[in-house]
């Protein structure tokens, strides 16, 4: 950069020593990156908001499919998980912001403590987000899915508690017609845990406790429950059995609720495992000493600028997809 | 940003304990979801709008206080902060109008989707 400073303008650029807007190169570039990269996620979250403004009489209830916890099987705990994510991140920002304060002081053993801690934090955040995909992607009840694309889940008419498809129903059915028509025995063997859409009817009419419920929110903002009459004339419409999530369709009611879940939350995690190489290499570059020859510690604060971002998108995302 | 280099440390926690504090206030009111905050406000559950608003609170602290945009020369700091404050409720009021909009249509349509 000094190479091109070769007339009087020397000392009105960054090269010259000077700053324009009392920023440094770096520094300012890393904020701008940082604002446009804000402006992207706010398409992200803008077009979730036109789904779910759409579908708002259907959407599905967030506390009822982000409900697990580690080592409480079957225990129903709502957004728990994802508030300790939250605290997780909003942790390792503040050990990162620690390291920025140890690096004006010029304190080196401190700031690669700290830059250490914010690496754990960073994965132990990347952890907890592939085990909520794996839970999302698995599925917990299963449903069935109607030709018009709509979501009937299954629940218990005594308890009212929700109905899992292996509560009711046998699979396999299928599995049989397999041996009949070419004897196949591999594929039989899988198709034997495969539920058929003929297995949930059958299920469902030998299981006098069963009933549907529908997408369609109520007054309450509660999912409408039908009735036995009204079940079985509704499961009449009923074409595929749904467990789990993928891009096409979910057990969870609207195909685009999976959709923007993975795409938003992906990116997202995309953004702290970058944020995760770069601290690592930062980590290193602190170890080896480089910020103590180089007597300024900004690198730090620029990767920390970064690693804040990222905890700041969290928040927006942990709002609107889990409270809201 | 003055460069007496003062540790930052107390400044640090208190924000760290101010965000704590309001993620666990929404996390609480996420589960418990009170009947008083389900009043309507111009279109949105109060709830929502409480949600909305403690979310932009913890944005200031961190932009503020870890990202130290508040230490930073005033036109610097617009120039990154502005942009967003102008264009993101733009783009979310014409979406957010769209999408009610297709609500609508899609509900009083001729057509039924519920088959």
């Amino acid at each position: 950069m000094e190479a091109t400073v070769t007339t009087a303008t020397e000392g009105k650029v960054w090269g010259g020593g000077n700053k324009p807007l009392n920023a440094s190169y770096g520094k300012m570039m890393i904020w701008y990156f940082i604002l446009s990269d804000a402006l992207t996620f706010s398409g992200f979250l803008a077009a979730y908001g036109l789904t779910r403004f759409k579908f708002i009489d259907s959407w599905p209830i967030a506390d009822e499919v982000f409900n697990h916890f580690p080592f409480l099987h079957g225990v129903d705990a709502p957004m728990y998980y994802v508030a300790l994510m939250t605290f997780i991140l909003i942790f390792s920002s503040v050990t990162m912001v620690l390291a920025v304060d140890a690096g004006h002081q010029m304190k080196k053993s401190k700031v690669a403590w700290y830059m250490f801690f914010t690496v754990i934090g960073g994965l132990i955040f990347l952890g907890s987000q592939a085990w909520e995909w794996k839970n999302f992607i698995q599925g917990t009840y299963g449903a069935v899915e109607t030709k018009g694309g709509q979501i009937l889940q299954f629940v218990d008419a005594g308890t009212g508690e929700r109905l899992a498809l292996s509560d009711f129903a046998v699979p396999g059915s299928e599995a049989k017609q397999g041996v009949n028509a070419n004897g196949m025995s591999a594929q039989v063997e899988e198709a034997e845990h495969i539920y058929a859409v003929q297995d949930i009817v059958d299920g469902f009419n030998t299981h006098q406790n069963v009933l549907l419920r529908t997408e369609r929110l109520d007054e309450h903002g509660h999912k409408t429950l039908l009735t036995r009459e009204q079940s079985a004339e509704k499961l009449k419409n009923a074409v595929h059995v749904v467990e789990g999530a993928n891009l096409i369709r979910n057990e969870y009611g609207n195909t685009q609720f999976a959709d923007f879940f993975f795409f938003i939350t992906g990116f997202h995690g995309f953004h702290v495992f970058t944020g995760v190489v770069l601290n690592v290499i930062i980590f290193f570059n602190v170890i080896l000493g480089t910020y103590e020859k180089r007597k300024s510690y900004e690198m730090v604060e620029k990767v920390g600028l970064y690693w804040h971002f990222v905890d700041l998108v969290w928040v927006f995302v942990f709002t609107f997809f889990y409270l809201v | 940003m003055a460069h007496a280099h003062a540790s930052n440390v107390k400044r640090i926690w208190t924000v760290f304990f101010i965000l704590s504090v309001i993620t666990i206030v929404e996390v609480v009111l996420g589960i418990i979801r009170p009947e008083w905050s389900m009043a309507m406000v111009i279109g949105m559950k109060l709830l929502n709008w409480i949600f909305i608003i403690l979310t932009l609170v913890k944005a200031y602290y961190i932009a503020w206080a870890f990202m130290h945009l508040e230490g930073e020369k005033g036109s610097f700091r617009w120039s990154i902060v502005l942009p967003l404050i102008i264009l993101v409720p733009y783009l979310a009021a014409l979406l957010l109008t769209e999408g009610h909009y297709i609500h609508e249509v899609m509900k009083q349509g001729f057509v039924s989707w519920d088959f």
